[in-house]
């Protein structure tokens, strides 16, 4: 009879994560910055067609990095779940929260006992009536969740970008304020990123009904002119 | 609630009809029978096309048989910002099919990144319609209008339909529901290809006028408790609602016609 190699947990786990991570790290990263009337989510993105970040709901977007089939799946789960719960009950009811446990669930369950974990990391970012109540959710390939407060970063070298947004961020930025922090944390000294590179989605605080919209070329551009 | 998910060949792609129906979530009226009459009905909604656009407008009654039911009913919605649903018909079925047919664009338009396109949108319609057609058959019938801005073409389109889900596109203007005969008859006097927003929008305010004035199912302006008509202009800007004072106004106005012409 053969017998399995016997694996410990924690090297099981390790490699899972370790898969997941070196998937991730192939791709550029995205970071979001709340500002004092919305959500701003900013990403290194080359194609005008293969979406990084969107709509979800009303106050609700999704950013994802990774593989791009993989948070695209996410994102329309994430939609049709909102947009069921806001038909059975009522708009007011779709929360950020509820979603990224959904997420979270569904991607620690994948983690755990499928053969490949999702090599993703996803945002469910809301935008509030008043400042205090935007949300941001980052969520993990392991299903792990952080709530994050004033900025997130997503992808391989988060860190880095982590660091440098954390040293431009401050509460009282615009939306001119906050593309620009993105923009910059993003690029490094020696990169900056043109508007042809970005992609850029705001959350409108003030707006009523669907407050998310996207940010076109032309006017990042001219945001990033002086 | 749960994170739905589906196998590739099982997935409902961008319909949120779809979604539902795997769900299992659909709304069902198949077994409804009764009197048609104890049900409430909504009446008479008009729409024309101007230069810039298309306006819309319905009357605020619903009844059920002889009584009235409803004196705010609000028959016309947007569908999403560039076009706007107008229904005459059974209210309860008639509002689940507006806010089925509001979910169903915004679900393809956040699902696929872009929006329908007119003629997909009224299509779509269409189909919801002939899927009412079993209960229609029972006596609640849903008779919608649907108008908007065609992005693509740069001019506003109106679109009629009838019990089955045939879809009718018209030129210059349609008009559903119990008041429509009346309604149609002012609107096809007033008409011209010239009119301006303005002009269109008097026109819509004389035909539910007239409606009100001869068919007791339509409701006129209520002016001891502040209840006007619902007019929407849909221009390349999108779609807006008149504010209620405006629409008032304009009945003022209207009804000053009137009270002259009996005078003289």
């Amino acid at each position: 009879m053969n017998m399995p190699f016997y694996v410990a947990p924690e090297q099981l786990m390790k490699d899972r994560a370790d898969f997941a991570q070196k998937g991730i790290a192939r791709g550029r990263s995205l970071a979001a910055v709340e500002f004092d009337e919305g959500v701003l989510l900013c990403a290194e993105n080359p194609s005008r067609n293969l979406r990084k970040i969107s709509e979800i709901y009303d106050r609700i977007a999704f950013a994802g990095v990774g593989r791009y089939n993989e948070y695209d799946q996410l994102r329309i789960a994430g939609i049709r779940h909102a947009d069921v719960k806001g038909y059975t009950y009522s708009r007011d009811d779709v929360d950020p929260q509820a979603l990224a446990n959904q997420y979270a669930q569904m991607l620690g369950q994948i983690f755990t006992h499928e053969t490949k974990p999702l090599e993703v990391e996803i945002l469910v970012a809301a935008v509030g009536y008043q400042r205090h109540g935007d949300r941001m959710f980052h969520i993990r390939y392991d299903g792990s969740v952080t709530d994050e407060d004033g900025f997130a970063v997503l992808g391989g070298e988060a860190e880095p970008i982590r660091q440098r947004l954390a040293a431009s961020y401050n509460e009282d930025m615009d939306m001119t304020g906050a593309l620009r922090a993105a923009v910059a944390a993003l690029g490094s000294e020696d990169r900056t990123l043109a508007s042809d590179e970005l992609e850029v989605g705001v959350l409108d605080r003030l707006e009523r009904g669907r407050c998310f919209r996207r940010l076109e070329n032309g006017e990042i551009a001219r945001l990033l002119a002086d | 609630m749960t994170l739905p998910t589906f196998q590739p060949g099982d997935d409902p792609g961008p319909s949120f009809a779809g979604l539902l129906k795997h769900l299992g979530n659909q709304p069902d009226y198949s077994a409804a029978s009764g009197d048609p009459a104890e049900i409430a009905h909504g009446t008479t909604v008009v729409a024309s096309r101007f230069s810039g656009g298309v306006v819309i407008a319905g009357d605020r009654r619903a009844t059920a048989g002889n009584l009235i039911s409803h004196r705010t009913m609000n028959k016309v919605f947007p569908a999403d910002r560039w076009s706007g649903v107008a229904v005459a018909g059974a209210a309860g079925p008639a509002m689940e099919m507006v806010k089925m047919f509001q979910l169903q664009l915004e679900h393809y338009e956040k699902v696929e990144g872009r929006p329908l396109s007119l003629e997909g949108k009224a299509n779509q319609l269409s189909q919801m319609v002939r899927g009412h057609l079993p209960a229609a058959m029972q006596g609640m019938i849903v008779v919608p209008l649907f108008a908007g801005f065609d992005r693509r073409r740069g001019h506003g389109r109106l679109f009629a339909y009838d019990v089955t889900g045939g879809r009718y596109e018209e030129e210059d203007y349609v008009a559903s529901g119990s008041g429509s005969l009346f309604a149609r008859t002012v609107i096809k006097l007033g008409h011209r290809e010239t009119n301006t927003r303005d002009e269109a929008i008097d026109l819509m305010i004389r035909a539910l006028f007239t409606a009100a004035d001869d068919d007791s199912a339509t409701g006129g302006p209520d002016s001891m408790r502040g209840i006007y008509p619902i007019v929407a202009v849909i221009t390349a800007e999108g779609y807006a609602e008149l504010p209620e004072a405006e629409v008032a106004e304009r009945f003022e106005r209207v009804l000053a016609e009137f009270a002259g012409r009996e005078d003289a």
